[in-house]
C-alpha cells in the first residue's frame, strides 16, 4: 500500500501514441495513473520532491524533464484529471495533498520540507494550509514543465517562466478533441439539412460549423473584435459570402422573397452557428476572465437568437415551399 | 464594441499585504508585482480571474470570483441547472 514505486523519465512509444489519443478524446479513463509516491533515479533523504496530478500527460510531461536527477514525485488523486482544470474543480487541492502526504508518510522519507509543485496548481492549493497541516512548504515551479531543468539550474523562475503563452501550436493542439465532439451532431444537422434543403445548404452548414471549431482557434488573434461570439459571427459570415454569392448564380430566375430567404439563411443565421461552436473556446484557454465570459453572454446571446430566427423561419418556410 | 473582458471581479487591498510574494508566485499573467516589499496590481485586465492569487494570500488581502469560463458550459448549466465544475468536457464524461 505504502511502497515507492518508480518511474523513470523516458517516453516510450506507446506513451506518445497515449498522448495523441488522449489529445482525441478516446478512452479518457486509459490516462489515470496510480497516486501515491514514486522515484525517479535514486533518490536520497535529501532529494527534491515534484508533484503533480495523475492524468498521464501531466505525470509523463514531468517526469520526461527530470532527465539525469534523482527525485522523487508524489502524483495526486485528481482522478486522471489535468493539473490546470482539476485545481479548478478543487481536486488537485490542499486536502488532497495533505492527505497524499500523511498516506505516504513522506516526512519520514525526506528530511527536508519541500514540495515543488506546477504553477497551473496554485488555484487549488492554499500554500499557507499546506504548511499549517504538514510542516511541508510549498513552492511553485514554473508553468511549463518543459522549463524545469533550467528552474532548477537557476533555483527561480523567471516572470517568462510565470507566464501563460496561447501560441498558434497552444491553439493547434486544442481542434482535434474540439472536432472529435462537435462532428457527429454537425454531420447529422447537415444531412437532414441536405435533405430538406439541399445539399449547398447542408454544405454551407456544415463549413459554417466547422469553421468555428477549427479556424476559430486557429485565426483567432487576427479576426479584429474583442470578443468571442463577435470573433465568431464575423469569421462565419465571412466564410458564408462565397456561399451566398455560389446560391445567387445557381438560381437565376428565382422570386425576390425567395432570394431574402435564402440570404437571411446564408448571411443571419449561419454565422451564428459559427459562433456557437466558437463559443467552446473560452473555456479551454487560460485567458479568458470568467465574467469576462458571462458579460458576452448576457450582451450578446439576445442579439444572437435575433439574428438567427429569421434565418431559421426562411429555412423552415423555404422547405415547406419546396416539398409541397 | 465594448471588449467584454475588460473588467473583472478582482479587488486587492493593499493594506493587508504582507509582502509574502505568494501573488506574483502564482500568477499566470503578471497581474501583480513587488514594489519596496508590497504587492501592486500592475496588469488588472489581464486578469483571468483563476483564484490562484485570493487562494495563496495568507492575509486575505485579494478577492476575485472565480469560475469556469466556458461559454457553451454556463449555457449548458443556465438550461440544465446544473453546475459544472471543472468543464463541460468533464461533465459529459461523468
Amino acid at each position: 500500500m505504502n511502497t515507492i514505486k518508480t518511474t523513470t523519465t523516458k517516453l516510450t512509444w506507446t506513451n506518445h501514441l497515449n498522448h495523441i489519443i488522449s489529445r482525441l478524446g478516446i478512452n479518457r479513463n486509459g490516462y489515470i495513473v496510480e497516486p501515491g509516491l514514486y522515484k525517479v533515479g535514486t533518490p536520497d533523504k535529501e532529494a527534491p520532491v515534484f508533484v503533480t496530478a495523475n492524468y498521464s500527460l501531466s505525470f509523463d510531461g514531468l517526469r520526461s524533464n527530470l532527465t539525469g536527477m534523482n527525485c522523487y514525485i508524489l502524483v495526486l488523486d485528481t482522478k486522471g484529471v489535468n493539473v490546470w482544470c482539476a485545481a479548478g474543480k478543487g481536486t488537485f487541492g490542499t486536502e488532497e495533498l495533505v492527505n497524499r502526504i500523511r498516506q505516504t508518510e513522506l516526512a519520514n522519507i525526506v528530511v527536508h520540507k519541500k514540495l515543488i509543485l506546477p504553477q497551473l496548481g496554485a488555484p487549488g492549493i492554499a500554500a499557507h494550509e499546506v504548511t499549517k497541516a504538514t510542516g511541508f512548504k510549498v513552492t511553485y515551479g514554473p508553468v511549463r514543465a518543459d522549463d524545469i531543468p533550467q528552474y532548477i539550474k537557476e533555483g527561480h523562475a523567471s516572470k517568462q517562466m510565470r507566464q501563460v503563452q496561447f501560441t498558434l501550436k497552444d491553439r493547434l493542439v486544442l481542434i482535434p478533441l474540439e472536432v472529435v465532439f462537435a462532428i457527429l451532431p454537425i454531420s447529422l444537422i447537415s444531412a437532414v439539412l441536405f435533405f430538406l434543403s439541399g445539399s449547398l445548404a447542408a454544405a454551407a452548414f456544415f463549413a459554417a460549423a466547422i469553421a468555428g471549431v477549427t479556424l476559430m482557434p486557429l485565426l483567432l488573434p487576427w479576426i479584429p473584435t474583442p470578443n468571442f461570439i463577435t470573433k465568431g459571427y464575423c469569421l462565419g459570415l465571412f466564410i458564408m459570402l462565397p456561399f451566398a454569392l455560389l446560391h445567387i448564380r445557381g438560381t437565376p430566375g428565382a422570386p425576390l422573397w425567395n432570394r431574402i430567404a435564402w440570404i437571411a439563411v446564408y448571411l443571419l443565421s449561419f454565422p451564428v452557428v459559427t459562433a456557437f461552436g466558437a463559443f467552446n473556446l473560452p473555456g479551454i484557454t487560460t485567458f479568458t476572465s470568467w465574467s469576462g465570459v458571462r458579460r458576452e453572454i448576457k450582451h450578446y446571446a439576445p442579439i444572437m437568437v435575433w439574428l438567427f430566427l429569421p434565418g431559421l423561419a426562411g429555412l423552415i418556410f423555404l422547405s415547406v415551399m419546396r416539398f409541397i | 464594441m465594448k471588449n467584454m473582458y475588460n473588467k473583472n471581479t478582482l479587488k486587492y487591498d493593499s493594506g493587508k499585504c504582507t509582502g509574502c510574494k505568494k501573488c506574483t508566485s502564482v500568477c499566470p499573467h503578471a497581474v501583480f508585482t513587488m514594489e519596496e516589499r508590497k504587492a501592486v496590481l500592475i496588469n488588472k485586465t489581464a486578469c483571468m480571474e483563476c483564484g490562484a492569487c485570493q487562494k495563496n494570500c495568507p492575509s486575505r488581502a485579494i478577492e476575485v470570483t472565480s469560475g469556469t469560463g466556458c461559454g457553451l458550459g454556463m449555457i449548458y448549466e443556465a438550461v440544465t441547472g446544473k453546475d459544472i465544475g471543472a468543464g463541460l468536457y468533464h461533465t459529459f464524461e461523468g
